[in-house]
């Protein structure tokens, strides 16, 4: 599905991450941790096409990342749905129209029921006409998952997503993943909670991953 | 043509959903619409200088470059004799249509406008005027006048070409002008656009990123901006030409001698052209704020 073969990636001279390689099989589930800083979330950012590795080769359905056309990434991304930690919303736009804004930008049709039915999943049916300025933090954060899956895409990739909510809403989120990876859908989540972990592993076969060292490790017992 | 029509449909009517993930912008908003109705008023004021200088133009060449006149200035005792040896050589000349000689009457008549009523230019040594209409492909005016010159000392060529060259060539030149003054217009418009379009594009930094996020193709978000810019243009462009359009008829019509500026206007099927700015305005405008998106859009990933 998305496939990293000696990928290495830095910022100007340094290096930031080294020769890191990962095939996420269909239908598997991920966690990313390390410290902050490590670069689990450009880790990510080279999964969806937002960075290009300064050397290996990203392999996103087939495809080498860095022989994609504009048009080629976004379509990409379609099928990659995405939740940031600090969840970009459209401020001017309501919560059903911002979750929505996936299919609005692939021209399209918006199944009102369908989209009804999703914010009913998320627990954000009754706030479907705020504006995200007036969400809370867990409530972004369902948002952003609920936009990230409108498309069904193939893979969710998920940044901290808890990192701004309290233990009870990390949980109830950690709970949707779960249920979108019992879907079959390929999920991974960068965080450096290893409550969640612990969590998620007693729910679900997760694969945990660690970046240390610049390099990508196979986290084992310490968890 | 009619793919044409069939893409024009498609951009008025872009679904409205695609206009809505781009914020209103207030400010971009109204400097759009007011440079593009500064810039159409401007325009049409630049058109109707070029065609009146083309008009202009046109009447000096056609009106005189068919005539000449032969001024015979003799004393009063050789004039008639030097007027038929004009006369005479004219009518073996080719290329000369007609020559009369003009009555006394009709010369004093032209100069009674200079010297007023009070003066009795029939007492005036007044040279003889003969006018001449040329025929077919004209006449060798230089030829002419070595025949002159030898036949009738008195008598000088005018064939006009000494004055009316500069003022075809000044209206020419003021045709010119206009000209370049609308492509300058043209060109200050899409320069303005483009600034107001990068603004807006640098305001909406995140709307574009988060598009970019969820999927979102460079053509689907240059589109929404650009459609924004188009119309602005086009309606503002609208309101400028059509004050413009007033104005310009409203200038009085004048006679010959109202001269230059009461001919600043538009006759008949000139005034399709500041109809068509709005048009023009759109075009440029769509132009501008679409390079100046795909490119803003080049910068991120």
């Amino acid at each position: 599905m998305i496939e990293l073969e000696n990928v290495s990636y830095g910022y100007g001279s340094g290096e930031l991450l080294t020769e890191m390689s990962l095939k996420l099989a269909p239908g598997s589930f991920h966690f990313l941790t390390g410290p902050s800083g490590a670069g689990k979330t450009t880790f990510l950012k080279l999964l969806y096409a937002e960075l290009m590795p300064s050397a290996g080769q990203v392999i996103a359905f087939g495809n080498d990342v860095r022989s994609m056309t504009r048009d080629d990434i976004a379509l990409l991304r379609r099928r990659v749905g995405v939740v940031h930690q600090d969840c970009q919303f459209l401020d001017h736009l309501s919560l059903a129209e911002n979750v929505a804004l996936p299919l609005t930008v692939a021209d399209r049709e918006i199944d009102t029921r369908e989209l009804i039915e999703l914010l009913a999943w998320v627990g954000l049916k009754a706030q479907m006409d705020s504006l995200p300025p007036a969400l809370s933090g867990g409530e972004r954060q369902r948002a952003a998952l609920a936009r990230a899956v409108i498309m069904a895409p193939d893979v969710i990739l998920a940044d901290e997503p808890t990192g701004n909510v309290d233990w009870e809403m990390s949980l109830k989120l950690l709970t949707l993943l779960v249920e979108l990876n019992r879907m079959g859908k390929t999920i991974v989540i960068a965080t450096h909670d290893m409550n969640l972990i612990r969590s998620a592993k007693a729910q679900v076969a997760a694969r945990v991953l660690r970046i240390k060292g610049r390099r990508l490790h196979l986290a084992g017992a310490d968890l | 043509m009619k793919r044409y029509l069939v893409l024009a449909r498609a951009f008025l009517a872009s679904d409205l959903q695609s206009d809505r993930v781009v914020p209103p912008s207030g400010f971009t908003a109204r400097l759009t619409v007011f440079a593009a109705a500064a810039m159409a008023f401007l325009a049409v004021f630049a058109l109707a200088l070029s065609f009146a200088a083309g008009r202009l133009s046109d009447r000096w060449s056609d009106a005189l470059a068919q005539s000449a006149t032969i001024r015979v200035s003799a004393p009063q005792d050789q004039i008639d004799r030097q007027v038929t040896a004009v006369m005479g050589v004219l009518e073996t000349t080719p290329g000369i249509a007609s020559a009369r000689q003009l009555p006394p009457e009709e010369t004093q008549a032209l100069l009674a406008p200079w010297f007023g009523p009070d003066l009795p230019v029939e007492t005036l040594p007044i040279p003889a005027l003969i006018e001449l209409v040329e025929g077919g492909s004209g006449f060798d005016a230089e030829g002419l006048r070595l025949r002159l010159q030898a036949e009738a000392p008195g008598a000088v060529l005018d064939d006009h070409d000494r004055w009316r060259r500069p003022l075809v060539a000044a209206a020419g030149r003021m045709k010119t002008l206009a000209t370049g003054s609308l492509l300058l217009i043209g060109a200050a418009m899409a320069a303005m656009i483009t600034l107001a379009a990068q603004a807006a594009l640098a305001a909406n930094g995140q709307v574009i990123r988060v598009l970019r996020l969820v999927g979102a193709r460079d053509v689907y978000i240059a589109r929404a901006f650009v459609r924004r810019f188009t119309l602005r243009a086009a309606g503002g462009a609208a309101v400028g030409a059509a004050l413009a359009m007033i104005a310009v008829a409203l200038i009085p019509a004048g006679d010959d001698a109202g001269g230059f500026l009461t001919g600043l206007s538009f006759e008949g099927g000139e005034w399709i052209w500041p109809v068509l700015l709005p048009l023009m305005a759109a075009g440029v405008a769509f132009a501008a704020t679409r390079a100046a998106a795909l490119r803003a859009l080049k910068g991120l990933m």
